[in-house]
């Protein structure tokens, strides 16, 4: 009877292959698996499966390290937005221990912190030309890319990993002499906008392979909370720095950018997603350009003794939120401390793939294979960001990987452009 | 949409929950030169009135937002905190709620909120396999970050005994005591 029965199931399910990518994988650019149910070559379902890179930090920053250490921990959480977790953690920290920051640090905080969302950009903007074939655009992105990376080499000391932040204000001093070097990495970046506008807006192959691909519409943004330039491409007009007074933001005017300002639409595909992050650029560059015009003289840290400063948050109880807009959406941060503890007694750190990775299955639904790698690099996934729990005592198995997606989707460029000069 | 301020915004809760609502603290702070204000709101809740103050917050924006969910080990009980946002279209306006609920580690069961906000699905799942509570209706109860070979009954983020204490002895670097 029940082999009968198990017949007729098998009639009415649709044959279908699942194909695994990853957790290694070319046209990955960090660890993630993707589990796709396909039918031909046209994608039906997505498991998305994370958890390959746990580092445990914040197991660390409950357990072992002081706040101080944690802020370097924090920095190294991603090596791309090393400045947003920082930000983020001191702003809940100062806000629990009840820390004042002087209006320079906070200039300067937001200095650094847009000089990195201009070089995040960048290197996406790189990549998404490499996923779909256009290496002569990712050589030339890279290259434009090593200006700003100079510009904060000059004003940290390191292109990355800037050791920045300290409770209460910086470490480091951006002075009156310096300026001018910053002005000139903005000149040379405003003088080719219109370029790069050009590359990537007009381009015919851009055009193809990005246009109705991957579309997320702002119903399933809103609904799956979507954070950063992937839900602003979908037409929600969400930004931390537009919603949240944090920082010297507040003294800003910045307004959500969504794609409809130059397209006049909203689709929602990865298209949009390429519109919205290079209009971030250009908003960047005019942040930076008036925090330079109107930096407030004065201190840069409220307490610069470390010692008294870890006495001040030995003592320190309570719970603070930071939310921070990184280049990939909403960074938050929670911390509650407790009066004669060493570590946070809870470090919760939410970083925006997190949130993002929500959007995958939604985004790869009814796209083809080919798709896959520049659809799911159009939310700029960090995966070191997403996965930080804990050390596991052996690897998982490995799952082999048949199909060279990124081959795949060079092939479809070809085609396109084949067909297009037809 | 109106907009209310954080001291409406507390009073609406506690109409729509009654005794549900515990306790209530609006934090509001001035920052860099304009003296704009960083707002946030922190509500206790008891875990049977929980799903109602999630749904009331439909009422106050059209699709909430939900950043994530923090979970500490208080001794014996569980404390979790989600972290809403609301009205985060309007310049300066949004305001970050925290939801607290606390539940005893005899009966540590919450139920899901995957049916109001779809994207709290992996925060869930996270906060289940990482401090050990039980969400209830939950349609996918897959680990997320844990392997499928960590240890069934350790919980990384917990203080007692169901910690992850005989894990660490292994970590590369460090020495097992007494050998």
């Amino acid at each position: 009877m029940s082999n009968i029965k198990n017949m007729d199931d098998t009639k009415e399910v649709k044959t279908s292959y699942t194909i695994p990518i990853g957790p290694i994988h070319p046209a990955l650019k960090e660890p993630i698996r993707l589990d796709l149910s396909v039918d031909g070559e046209e994608i039906i379902d997505v498991d998305v499966v994370v958890g390959q890179v746990h580092r445990g930090m914040e197991w660390l920053g409950m357990n072992r390290n002081n706040p101080i250490q944690t802020i370097y921990l924090a920095e190294r959480i991603c090596g791309i937005c090393s400045v947003s977790h920082p930000f983020a953690l001191v702003m809940a920290v100062e806000q629990a221990a009840g820390i004042e920051v002087p209006p320079r640090a906070e200039y300067i905080r937001v200095i650094i912190a847009e000089m990195e969302r201009i070089h995040s950009h960048l290197l996406w903007a790189g990549v998404a030309a490499h996923e779909i074939g256009f290496d002569s655009v990712f050589y030339l992105v890279w290259k434009v890319r090593e200006e700003i990376m100079d510009a904060m080499e000059y004003l940290a000391g390191n292109r990355n990993s800037k050791a920045m932040f300290q409770f209460g204000g910086v470490r480091r001093d951006i002075t009156e002499e310096q300026f001018p070097r910053v002005r000139k990495s903005l000149d040379y970046y405003l003088s080719i906008f219109d370029q790069l506008g050009n590359i990537f807006l007009k381009d015919k192959t851009i055009n193809m392979r990005t246009r109705n691909v991957g579309i997320l519409k702002k119903e399933d943004a809103l609904r799956l909370t979507i954070v950063g330039p992937t839900a602003r491409a979908s037409g929600v007009s969400k930004d931390a720095r537009q919603g949240h007074a944090y920082s010297a933001y507040a003294d800003m005017d910045i307004k959500a950018i969504t794609p409809d300002v130059i397209t006049g639409k909203v689709v929602g595909d990865v298209y949009d997603r390429i519109v919205v992050r290079l209009l971030e650029i250009k908003q960047s560059i005019e942040i930076i350009d008036k925090c330079l015009k109107e930096m407030p003289s004065g201190a840069i840290i409220s307490e610069p003794k470390v010692a008294k400063l870890l006495a001040v948050l030995k003592k320190a109880e309570g719970e603070g939120i930071g939310v921070h807009e990184a280049p990939r959406g909403e960074c938050f941060h929670y911390v509650r401390m407790e009066a004669g503890m060493d570590p946070l007694a809870c470090w919760k750190v939410r970083a925006p793939t997190y949130a993002n990775l929500m959007a995958i299955p939604t985004m790869l639904k009814g796209e083809q294979i080919a798709d896959v790698p520049i659809a799911f690099a159009s939310i700029d996934p960090c995966m070191s960001c997403t996965n930080r729990a804990i050390t596991v005592k052996q690897p998982r198995k490995g799952t082999e990987c048949l199909l060279d997606l990124h081959e795949l989707s060079l092939e479809k460029t070809r085609r396109l452009e084949a067909e297009f000069d037809r | 949409m109106e907009i209310l301020s954080p001291e409406k915004i507390v009073e609406s809760f506690k109409s729509a929950l009654g005794d549900g609502l515990l306790s209530s603290r609006i934090h509001q702070q001035e920052v860099a030169i304009t003296r704009n204000l960083f707002q946030a709101i922190w509500l206790s809740v008891t875990p049977g009135s929980f799903k109602k103050s999630v749904a009331h917050f439909s009422s106050l924006q059209d699709y909430p937002h939900l950043a994530v969910v923090s979970s500490s080990d208080l001794g014996e009980e569980i404390e979790l905190i989600y972290h809403f946002s609301i009205y985060y279209e309007y310049q300066f306006k949004e305001i970050s709620v925290g939801v607290r609920v606390v539940l005893p580690k005899s009966k540590p069961e919450i139920p899901t909120i995957t049916d109001i906000i779809p994207g709290a699905l992996f925060t869930e799942r996270e906060t289940q396999e990482m401090i050990g509570i039980k969400v209830i209706g939950i349609p996918d109860d897959r680990r997320l970050f844990l392997s499928d070979d960590f240890p069934i009954g350790v919980y990384p983020w917990r203080k007692d005994d169901t910690g992850p204490q005989d894990l660490l002895k292994t970590l590369p670097g460090q020495k097992v005591p007494g050998r």
